[in-house]
């Protein structure tokens, strides 16, 4: 605070120095320069705008519909996997970069309920996407990170999901099991809430398709 | 030596007449700040800024070798780890650090509360401080992200998960904080640049702001019971107190701030020396499992909020009550601007600091034990006390084996170990009648799922039989008194339940 009266000298001190010029050199002069710069600060603008739109077209490139990140991508022989069995199968992102790493390993759960039956759970638990784990001796998913738990069916069992786990499409095409994959399952995209007073039957999670 | 002294007048007034800084600098060193402001509770502002320097540096150096892509993070980090020397002690440092910093950071916002300093003229560096908390969390999470290991992927799949709950545009904002639809190589670009340009430049010059305030305005005395802040008459009286019971900034409150920096700076070196790097865990590969991810220190309270909100309340929490902290931080200066400083008459303020802090504790301390979860190895790696299975007889010892390798283990401890999602079972048939326990195996409820469809009626006999072993010696089991009397009356009682 010592120095507040200072900054109070310097203040008038300006103020004055352009009062002068301005006597000097007449109003018409000064109100041209003020003009001159509103022009200089309406080019920036502009020029800022034109530039600004390609910048946020870039910035916004990864927005984009949630099917153009998908493809159908094959699991491998339907027969291969034993019917009433949940299986743990992995598969690559279809949409990757070189640089992306292990990260586009994806894994799912693969259930197969009969003959060309199939339901096929995304890992990530319903309540905030933490990867799920199967226990085939007590036909349960559990969440490892806040207790979430669903049975065979991918129905909530208990814990704080407010749903069923997030399943995939899936068809068969020459005896090969495909699943529309391609995008990290959240609240989002795959399904809107689903009340839990009323639970999925029969196993068909409505979260489908 | 005299020449010596001479040359370097020399050279520092040649310097001088082009910097032109020595009436700035000593302007703001020997600035008089009032006597009692020069007090060990002052000096936790600049410990924040001497902790950021740190990080800047040790940043820069681990800069050197880190490669932030997404195919190489993980590796250069265990390089920098395992292969560099000194490698693991830099980046112990910066993860230390970066523990340090949040903390000061808090510490520092809690006694500027207390001690009412973000009154009036003081508002703005308030407002100015609180971006700066959000700053230094925006640094501490991207920072985490860029470990980019197990803890980095599905911490950063609850962020996610969290933005994917805003209405209508909850998918954008995914693809836009991911860059991608997964978490994956361009995910991990973006919070390096947010992590070393965006939010580092944003501090810099909101620290600028918050320290050319603290100057320019003062620092704030130290509150009196009674002596009241009116917006009118305060400046006056402020520059009273500096003036007349003041003492230069420098050395006079600074000394203090220099040993406590100097404190801080050897803790976080001894902590990263004894403790060591954090991590990286696993390597972030999504198809791996066999995980338990958790979030880092400043984060593991939201991790415990989060496992005990309702079901119904947690989109409306997640999205509001940010925002509501937020807006409820800036608005302290603007609601209290005037009155009462200190602490000795604001019985709201510190109650409802005192508050924050016993609820961050708990939160943060339930969520390193995470009661809530299951224990995922609990069912085939715990061993069942053998007080429990001596004298047991087949059937019992069949229970046991069921109560293992159905995985109710995982969430129910025995013998203090287990689960704790569910209560301990030790003493259970005091609590619970066999009918009581076959129905509640069956149906689940509360937090429990239902066994009945995984179960065969014989399983369940088992495990009730072993389950109504489980009370102390001197308390006898729970009974029906309606099946008791019907035992009595000699009538063969049914299982009434419905
Ligand atoms: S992420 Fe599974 S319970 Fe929270």
């Amino acid at each position: 605070m010592s120095d507040s009266p200072k900054k109070q000298s310097t203040g008038p001190d300006i103020h004055t120095a352009s009062e002068q010029a301005s006597d000097r050199e007449g109003p018409a002069v000064v109100s041209r320069r003020w003009l001159l710069l509103k022009a200089g600060v309406a080019l920036n603008g502009l020029v800022g705008l034109a530039l600004a739109v390609p910048i946020v077209r870039y910035l916004l490139a990864p927005v984009r519909k949630d099917e153009s990140y998908k493809s159908w991508i094959s699991l491998g022989a339907a027969d291969s996997f034993p019917v009433g069995e949940t299986r743990l199968v992995s598969f690559k992102n279809p949409w990757t970069q070189p640089w992306d790493g292990e990260t586009d390993n994806v894994a799912a759960y693969v259930r197969k309920e009969g003959a060309s039956q199939f339901t096929v759970f995304a890992i990530n638990c319903a309540h905030l996407g933490c990867p799920v784990r199967w226990f085939p001796q007590s036909q349960l998913f559990m969440c490892p990170c806040h207790g979430g738990v669903y049975y065979a069916d991918g129905s909530r069992a208990s814990g704080p999901p407010e749903r069923g786990l997030f399943t995939y499409e899936y068809k068969i095409i020459g005896g090969q099991l495909q699943i529309n994959a391609g995008q990290m399952p959240s609240l989002s995209n795959t399904a809107k809430l689903v009340n839990i007073a009323t639970p999925a039957k029969d196993g068909d999670c409505p979260c489908r398709g | 030596m005299p020449g010596m002294k001479q040359s370097a007048k020399q050279i520092y007034n040649w310097l001088e007449r082009r910097l032109q800084v020595e009436g700035p600098v000593k302007d703001a060193v020997l600035h008089k700040v009032p006597r009692n402001t020069a007090s060990w509770w002052y000096v936790f502002g600049s410990a924040a800024f001497t902790l950021l320097m740190l990080q800047i540096v040790t940043g820069i150096l681990l800069a050197l070798v880190y490669v932030p892509s997404g195919a190489e993070a993980w590796n250069s980090l265990n390089i920098l780890n395992h292969q560099v020397p000194l490698g693991w002690f830099l980046r112990a440092v910066h993860a230390w650090g970066s523990n340090f910093m949040v903390a000061v950071v808090f510490i520092h916002m809690a006694q500027v509360f207390l001690f009412g300093a973000y009154k009036f003229p003081r508002e703005l560096t308030w407002t100015v401080g609180v971006f700066l908390l959000l700053m230094t969390l925006g640094m501490a999470f991207t920072g985490q992200v860029l470990r980019f290991d197990q803890d980095a992927y599905w911490g950063l799949g609850i962020g996610v998960f969290i933005l994917s709950r805003v209405p209508i545009a909850g998918g954008s904002l995914v693809h836009l904080l991911l860059g991608g639809p997964t978490i994956a190589g361009a995910t991990l670009s973006r919070c390096f640049a947010l992590h070393v340009f965006v939010i580092p430049g944003t501090l810099l010059v909101l620290v600028a702001m918050h320290v050319w305030m603290v100057l320019k305005l003062g620092i704030n005395e130290w509150p009196m019971p009674g002596r009241l802040v009116r917006k009118e008459t305060y400046i006056e009286e402020y520059n009273k107190l500096a003036h007349e019971d003041g003492i230069p900034f420098v050395p006079g409150a600074f000394w203090k701030d220099l040993v406590f920096s100097a404190a801080v700076l050897a803790a976080v070196g001894v902590c990263a020396a004894v403790f060591g790097p954090s991590g990286p865990s696993g390597q972030p590969d999504p198809s791996i499992t066999q995980t338990v991810p958790k979030p880092d220190f400043p984060f593991l309270w939201i991790y415990a909020v989060l496992s005990y909100l309702p079901p119904s309340m947690e989109t409306p929490f997640i999205l509001i009550a940010p925002i509501l902290m937020i807006a409820g931080l800036l608005a302290v200066p603007f609601v209290a601007s005037e009155g009462e400083k200190s602490w000795h008459r604001r019985p709201v303020a510190v109650l409802a600091l005192s508050m924050v802090a016993v609820s961050w504790a708990v939160f943060t301390h339930l969520a390193m034990s995470t009661p809530w979860s299951p224990h995922m190895s609990a069912w085939s790696g715990d061993t069942l006390p053998v007080k429990y299975l001596r004298e047991a007889t087949p059937l019992v010892r069949q229970g046991a084996v069921i109560f293992q390798a159905k995985q109710c283990r995982n969430c129910h401890s025995i013998g203090g170990h287990g689960g704790e999602r569910g209560p301990a079972l030790d003493a259970v048939a005091t609590r619970m009648t066999p009918d009581q326990m076959r129905y509640k195996v069956v149906t689940g409820g509360g937090n429990m799922p239902a066994y009945g469809k995984n179960l065969a009626p014989a399983e369940i006999e088992a495990l009730v039989s072993f389950l109504e072993t489980l009370h102390p010696k001197n308390e006898p089991p729970a009974f029906d008194p309606s099946q008791q009397a019907n035992a009595a009356t000699a009538s063969t009682g049914g299982s009434g339940r419905p």
